[in-house]
């Protein structure tokens, strides 16, 4: 067995009825530094919450060196945590601060002895003045703030502070330390240095770091581990390299590193074809002509000379911005149905030239689509509708009798957004909002928690309200079967 | 240049009533005060009213000193009552507002009606109106002015404190006493204030409610500018004290507050 210092099994969190993290396992190995990543809302914190006691799950179980710690209260778990915004008692200084869970703890005080039953007894002191003034000494040396011990800890910057919320933390010897962006509230100069104190902090004590953001590039600079986390499930497990070069959905791809997400078909093996080009890849295993998205990489996409034979597309340059180790060049390729690619390269190029680009084969990222169209039930609600999500769209397929239960699926595109909810049959938030070349990909909820996949040329923002309207004859609607009535 | 000075006098002007006002009703009061506690009866300079009662001769000092005693054991017995009560307010403050508005409605109720009916109360359960009757007056009365700067400290503390503590190894119990009780503590000292120095100066309470047994500062000075014993100046030495106190508390708040403050600005 793996030497799992945390396992996370099947843990389930609602407020009320609103889940937040939904049915989620995950091992975490002794020493490791894990991120969890993801944009906020995505249940991160609340996971953290859930390893360090303050929050119980409502289902599942957490395991802590094998033990169920689930139900334990925080100040019996050996965890500690340093918070996002710190929480240094204000009423202490820094030296109160730190020596604050010393002051609590107890140590065993000589050999076990033996009872007259025969049970073992350890007997437990507190620690004395003088070993925790030199515990706290060390801690505080450790993090550079030698002489500040009996600073008032309002007096300290930012940075400071959170120097002594680590010292604070890891002077209590904790088996795992847990971090909720506690680099959120720096400037970026400070985040990256502590960044880099971080990394070395871990690598000398040796400890598990459970790190919360939702920065994706520190995600990426510190951890052994990645796990990236959207709407209270995980999306995918790795290390850096492995979370960044081969994504595991588009969600992924274009949450960590910009990146161009493209629909295509697998033509075949080892062929993928794009807005009717067909390009080479190295991804077997899909079915034939099976709907995919393609994830290329921006510095994965090379400018050549229109003429070269290495030219795989070509593509009109709309605009090239330096970036200073790279320009970042957009371009709309050639064809009949145009995509807006993103390149990074280092030739300058002028708006309105046509140049070629070409991709090597295994920079195609090729992944399963995770839906292929909304599917829903709904149930019969007159002659000429169905309703579903809490409204009635009206619609032109053969209805059976009223009341009666079918399966409903509406394609992508065919679902139509308003601006105004008010115009649309019912009313839903967007929560998801992808760049696919030539159209937004975005996942609506509704306010029943469906989410709708909306393939539409209009850009909006995520948290924007918007009205759902399906055109009548664009309603698919199956009978379903018998059988499935009796599970249901 | 001309224009800016014609702008900053007509703002001024607002407030002028309010200084008229003070100078009217707090200024001139505190200074005929003064005066009186320099004159005798005959209107002759003098400084007797002092000598009087700093030797109590009349008993001044005696009934300073029993107000005093009273005002700490009022103000112990609503810390006592008030802090578990803010405690738990606060910590269902989101759930029940309503229970942190019952306990603020006596407030709304005048002083003197709440006082005489609880003397009614007591004669109707033919309970002997006493010391006992006379604390427990100054408690019903100043328990909400306990309660309401503990509950605005209690409810603004962020969770996170405690949930650090709780992380760092701290049982409830460690946490109410190391954690909780600390951060609250400039409520504590307002509470206190707010509690001490009135409870110290009242006067009505306590003769309601011990059928003028128990006589306090307040009651003295009352006593001493009624027309039946007419000692002016006595009475404007012994409000003068009453003055002295009231500024001197307040300073010890400031003291030990203004740390308090700088701390809980973050």
């Amino acid at each position: 067995m793996d030497d799992k210092i945390i396992e996370i099994k099947n843990v389930y969190k609602a407020y009320g009825d609103k889940p937040v993290v939904k049915n989620i396992s995950l091992g975490i190995r002794r020493g490791e530094f894990v991120t969890l990543l993801g944009p906020s809302g995505c249940g991160k914190t609340t996971t953290l919450r859930m390893i360090a006691g303050f929050e119980q799950p409502t289902s599942g179980t957490i395991l802590f060196n094998g033990q169920d710690i689930t139900q334990l209260p925080p100040h019996k778990r050996n965890i500690n945590t340093v918070f996002q915004k710190y929480a240094l008692f204000p009423h202490l200084n820094v030296f109160g601060n730190i020596a604050f869970g010393l002051k609590l703890k107890t140590v065993p005080n000589g050999e076990p002895t033996k009872d007259r039953r025969g049970n073992t007894v350890q007997k437990m002191r507190r620690l004395t003045k003088a070993e925790i003034a030199e515990k706290v000494n060390n801690a505080l040396k450790m993090v550079d703030l030698e002489d500040y011990g009996h600073r008032s800890v309002n007096s300290l910057s930012g940075g400071q502070q959170q120097r002594v919320a680590i010292a604070r933390a890891l002077v209590n010897e904790p088996q795992v330390l847990l971090l909720d962006e506690p680099l959120g509230a720096l400037d970026l100069k400070m985040r990256k240095d502590m960044q880099l104190e971080l990394m070395q902090m871990h690598s000398k004590l040796g400890i598990t770091f459970v790190y919360v953001t939702h920065d994706q590039e520190e995600a990426l600079t510190m951890s052994d581990t990645i796990v990236v986390m959207k709407d209270g499930e995980i999306q995918q497990i790795g290390t850096p390299t492995k979370v960044y070069d081969e994504p595991a959905n588009a969600f992924v791809a274009d949450f960590i590193g910009e990146s161009n997400i493209l629909s295509g078909t697998m033509v075949k093996d080892c062929c993928v074809e794009i807005s009717g080009h067909k390009f080479e890849c190295v991804d077997k295993g899909f079915k034939n002509n099976e709907p995919i998205d393609v994830i290329i990489r921006p510095e994965d996409i090379r400018i050549v000379p229109t003429g070269n034979k290495q030219c795989l597309i070509e593509a009109d340059v709309l605009s090239c911005v330096f970036k200073g180790d790279h320009y970042q060049v957009t371009a709309l390729t050639h064809g009949d149905e145009r995509n807006e690619i993103i390149i990074h390269d280092n030739v300058e190029v002028k708006d309105g030239d046509t140049v070629g680009l070409y991709i090597k084969p295994f920079d195609f990222h090729i992944m399963h689509k995770s839906r292929l169209i909304n599917e829903l039930t709904a149930t019969v609600a007159s002659e000429n509708e169905v309703e579903f999500c809490d409204g009635k769209f009206v619609c032109t397929a053969q209805l059976p009798d009223v009341d009666t239960e079918v399966r409903v699926k509406v394609d992508f595109d065919d679902v139509e957004l308003t601006d105004d909810e008010a115009d649309g049959t019912i009313g839903a938030t967007i929560i998801s909002a992808i760049y696919k070349g030539s159209y937004w990909q975005y996942i609506v909820r509704t306010d029943t928690y469906y989410d709708f996949f909306v393939d539409n040329d209009y850009e909006w923002s995520i948290g924007d309200r918007v009205g759902i309207k399906i055109a009548p004859e664009k309603i698919i609607v199956e009978e379903v079967q018998s059988e499935k009535e009796v599970q249901v | 240049m001309k224009k800016k000075f014609k702008f900053r006098f007509s703002r001024r002007a607002f407030a002028y009533p309010y200084m008229i006002f003070l100078l009217l009703f707090v200024v001139v009061p505190l200074v005929i005060i003064l005066i009186n506690a320099f004159l005798d009866d005959a209107g002759k300079l003098t400084f007797d009213n002092f000598v009087e009662f700093f030797t109590d001769s009349g008993g001044g000092l005696t009934v300073l000193g029993n107000s005093l005693i009273i005002g700490l054991v009022t103000t112990l017995i609503c810390l006592v009552i008030g802090y578990p009560c803010a405690y738990f307010l606060a910590k269902y403050h989101a759930s029940n507002r309503v229970l942190v508005l019952l306990f603020i409605l006596p407030m709304w109720v005048n002083f003197l009606i709440r006082t005489l009916s609880t003397k009614a109360i007591f004669m109707a359960l033919d309970v002997d109106l006493g010391m006992g009757t006379v604390l427990f007056g100054m408690v019903y009365n100043y328990l909400p002015y306990m309660i309401l700067p503990l509950h605005t400290t209690l409810v603004s503390i962020d969770h996170s404190y405690i949930e650090a503590a709780e992380d760092l190894g701290a049982d409830k119990m460690t946490v109410f006493f190391k954690t909780i009780v600390p951060l609250s503590l400039s409520g504590i000292i307002s509470g206190i204030t707010m509690t001490f120095i009135p409870a110290i100066s009242t006067f009505a309470i306590s003769e309601i409610l011990s059928s003028s047994k128990i006589f306090l500062f307040g009651d003295a000075i009352n006593m001493h500018f009624s027309k039946t014993t007419n000692s002016f100046g006595v009475g404007s030495v012994m409000s003068l004290v009453m003055l002295v106190l009231v500024i001197l508390s307040n300073l010890a708040v400031n003291l030990t507050s203004k740390d308090e403050e700088v701390k809980s600005a973050l």
